[in-house]
């Protein structure tokens, strides 16, 4: 603390003991620090009061009147029950409208700050990004929120008080608290990411669309469940809609990581310009997939790409190939214990026609993969990775990680009923070792790097920025698909189409 | 107080500082020159640890810019390219919240805003919202803020740009001043007068390398050669001159004047003052030509481009 505040003749001041990791307690009132001042700077705005004081006094009363006509009207033709569902949707409605200000206040707080060059001082302060973070997410937050709550209040006492006198559901009234709140958690997350990207709000409001498109249809399908749902009376609340708050929830998870490693003083103030640079982005890119160390030197033929180059890449993935593994194993003692499950047997008949399917196996692998097995069964499996590996890339990583073990916990489900019927499990093994000891490294490699692919926006290693750890896994993931998975496969659908049936019929003793 | 050493800066394939290795002792001012794009942004930026070198080390008051960045922007009162100044704020209000930020208690807040604007003589704008400031009151109001915690390092961008030229006095005085309080500061300009009136040290980056780094005086004996000194003489100088030229060397004469120069004026210029009046010569006066720091940075920049076009024209 400073020891005297006269200035220009204080002498050097005792410096201020700033701590390295600040507890939880001083994290929170630094970033309430940032929040006061952006609350406050809100409400000096009139673009941001106006909306809001509309959508708090205003809007609600006309949802109640609207309500309150619409009931009346369709009860008039025996169909109570449109209006029964009516009045909840509006409490969504009334509750979602003020929260729609939060991604407005969230794009100017974050792009718009950046835009007036009015970051540059803040982020010179002993702040830590955690604490701008959080202090400008909860200022964007707070007063569409209030807002919002306010609304739904107004709506609900002037329903309470009014002639309908309707008593809503308590669960109900907590789910839609809840969606409002986890729809502006999204948003708001989801605008620092877009924010992140560019360094005009202009640029910004056309990404936000990114965040708008998906959210209108969420409402549209929550607005379905809601009069569709044969639980809307149910004091638990209607389940689906307990879908949709945990879904957003993760989401929510997903979008902080992505905000809280995105939102640092290299991103914000790294990033200059928004003009595309396909040709130089294809470059690097390329540059990666030749790579053969950390440094990108680049391959000098095939044998050293296969020998060194790959080796790094592999390397690059070897926290999501133990996760993915982990996945992989999990996923099959879950289906084996699933299929051991009572209700969940299939009974099979213990005295199936091993001996004769096992004549005709050759037909069998026609029926499923078309009469060039080789490729059908490769492009079966490539279209599986490469769709987890599109998938991925929307959804940090989570599509890979479920989607591909899938297959696990169905073969874990069928060991079980082979088991459960007594069968000796070297059929199973008959049927899936003889290409699976090249097919499951394969596919749990793919699934590595899919996962790494998405995944890696949401934890970007430490002084890199994000752009930079996503190029990179990019061109390892090409890298490793091109010149390991795609080969692999062949290899192992060549194996499938003429080894695994003979030693299938073999074991069977066709 | 201000350490770098083989400070690099690249963001991704562009090298925007090389190697910058800086020393400034504490209580003197290093001017950071050089043409828009140099670099000078992204060392400052460095050096308060707000982007992180891709290599090199420094220490900002003896706390390591990597390892202890929240120290760093502690001691160090930035005053940023653009002021940056939240415009629907009153003045009270946003040294205020600053004032939070560095952990002041209320009173000092108080006190240090209220001296701090009497000084620079914004007292009476301490209740106007931002936006109602002129550009020269933007920028009194952002060296306040860099001010405020009373920091012992400051980093300021073209702090007089701007200014008229009185507001841009009172920085330079108060820059002055705090420098005799052994206050450290790094100032980065374009104007090469304020930087030669305040620097104890030039440094000149360019393409991201610092090109030329050292006091004025050294950096003109380096650049442009010895002092250069003016005589004039009452009568016409004749063969008179020739009387000095073992000593100096005679740059330019005309009848009543004469340029030389010399290595050591201190040692020298007695001796050929004395050697001129013993040959009759009275002498009106005796005077060292400005070195102009402007001349310096100008011959500076013409080399390395010279040098530049060399080596591109070698590979």
């Amino acid at each position: 603390m400073n020891t005297s505040v006269r200035p220009f003749d204080a002498g050097i001041p005792t410096q201020t003991t700033t701590p390295e990791n600040p507890s939880w307690r001083t994290t929170l009132g630094n970033a309430l620090i940032i929040t006061r001042r952006e609350v406050r700077d809100s409400f000096r705005d009139w673009r941001i009061i106006a909306p809001i004081f509309v959508l708090t006094f205003l809007f609600p009363f006309l949802a109640q009147v609207v309500a309150s006509s619409f009931s009346g009207f369709v009860a008039s033709y025996g169909a109570q029950i449109i209006g029964d569902r009516t009045i909840p949707f509006l409490l969504m409605i009334v509750g979602f409208f003020p929260i729609s200000i939060s991604l407005v206040i969230a794009l100017e707080t974050f792009v718009g700050e950046k835009e007036r060059r009015s970051l540059e001082p803040l982020l010179s302060t002993p702040l830590t990004n955690t604490e701008l973070y959080i202090g400008k997410t909860l200022s964007a937050m707070i007063p569409p929120l209030v807002s919002s709550y306010g609304g739904m209040a107004v709506y609900l006492v002037s329903l309470l008080t009014g002639e309908l006198q309707w008593r809503p559901p308590a669960m109900l009234v907590v789910q839609i608290i809840l969606l409002t709140t986890v729809q502006a958690l999204v948003m708001v997350t989801g605008a620092v990411v877009v924010s992140s990207q560019t360094t005009s709000t202009r640029a910004a409001n056309l990404l936000a669309s990114f965040i708008i498109i998906p959210m209108t249809i969420i409402i549209q399908g929550e607005s379905a469940i809601m009069f569709l749902a044969p639980d809307a009376e149910s004091p638990n609340g209607i389940g689906a809609l307990w879908a949709i708050i945990m879904g957003m929830f993760i989401v929510t998870i997903l979008l902080l990581r992505v905000g809280n490693a995105v939102f640092n003083r290299e991103e914000l103030l790294g990033r200059t310009i928004d003009s595309l640079n396909l040709k130089g982005s294809l470059r690097k890119i390329g540059h990666y997939i030749r790579a053969v160390d950390d440094q990108g030197t680049p391959a000098r033929n095939v044998i050293e790409w296969y020998t060194r180059g790959m080796v790094v890449s592999l390397r690059h993935a070897r926290r999501e190939l133990r996760i993915v593994f982990v996945f992989f194993v999990v996923s099959l003692v879950i289906g084996y214990i699933i299929g051991n499950l009572p209700g969940w047997q299939l009974g099979l008949p213990s005295d199936l026609p091993l001996r004769e399917a096992a004549t005709n196996l050759d037909s069998s692998v026609a029926l499923f993969f078309g009469t060039d097995p080789i490729i059908g069964i490769f492009w079966t499996n490539a279209r599986l990775l490469l769709g987890a590996l599109l998938l991925s890339l929307f959804t940090f990583g989570v599509a890979a990680l479920i989607l591909t073990p899938l297959t696990y916990l169905i073969i874990g489900y069928i060991a079980a009923q082979l088991a459960v019927s007594g069968y000796s499990p070297t059929i199973l093994l008959s049927a899936l070792l003889p290409h699976g000891i090249i097919e499951i490294p394969i596919i749990i490699v793919a699934t590595a790097v899919a996962f790494r692919l998405g995944a890696v926006i949401t934890r970007p290693p430490k002084g890199g920025t994000v752009g930079h750890a996503w190029t990179v896994a990019l061109g390892d993931a090409i890298k490793i698909f091109l010149g390991l998975v795609l080969p692999g496969l062949l290899i192992a659908a060549v194996v499938e189409a003429f080894v695994t049936p003979a030693v299938v019929a073999a074991v069977l003793g066709g | 107080m201000i350490e770098s050493h083989e400070l690099t800066k690249y963001y991704e394939d562009f090298l925007a500082v090389d190697s910058a290795t800086l020393n400034v002792p504490a209580g003197s001012v290093l001017a950071l020159l050089g043409p828009n794009g140099a670099g000078k942004t992204t060392t400052v930026r460095m050096l308060t640890s707000i982007l992180a070198p891709t290599s090199g080390s420094a220490r900002i008051a003896g706390y390591d810019i990597i390892k202890q960045p929240a120290q760093v922007r502690a001691s160090v009162g930035v005053l940023t390219e653009q002021h940056g100044l939240y415009e629907r704020m009153r003045a009270v209000e946003y040294l205020d919240f600053f004032g939070r930020v560095y952990k002041l208690d209320a009173n000092e807040r108080k006190k240090r805003s209220l001296d701090l604007m009497e000084r620079f003589g914004l007292t009476f704008a301490l209740r106007k919202t931002l936006g109602e400031y002129s550009k020269g009151m933007k920028q009194k109001l952002a060296l306040v803020r860099a001010m405020l915690h009373n920091p012992p390092v400051l980093l300021l961008d073209e702090p007089t740009s701007a200014m008229d030229p009185q507001s841009a006095k009172l920085v330079r005085d108060a820059i002055i001043e705090l420098q005799r309080d052994k206050r450290t500061f790094l100032i980065t300009t374009h104007n090469l007068a304020e930087a030669q009136e305040l620097a104890d040290q030039i440094a000149i980056i360019r393409h991201g390398q610092i090109i030329e780094q050292g006091s004025l005086a050294d950096l003109s004996r380096r650049i442009v050669g010895d002092p250069i000194m003016e005589l004039h003489t009452r009568e016409k100088l004749n063969g008179a001159a020739a009387t000095i030229r073992e000593l100096v060397t005679v740059e330019e004469s005309g009848d009543h004047w004469l340029r030389y120069r010399v290595a050591d004026p201190n040692l020298t210029n007695p001796i050929v003052l004395r050697r001129l009046i013993d040959s009759g010569v009275e002498v009106v006066s005796l005077a060292p030509m400005s070195q102009n720091l402007e001349q310096i940075y100008l011959q500076v920049v013409e080399d390395d481009e010279a040098k530049g076009r060399k080596d591109e024209h070698l590979r």
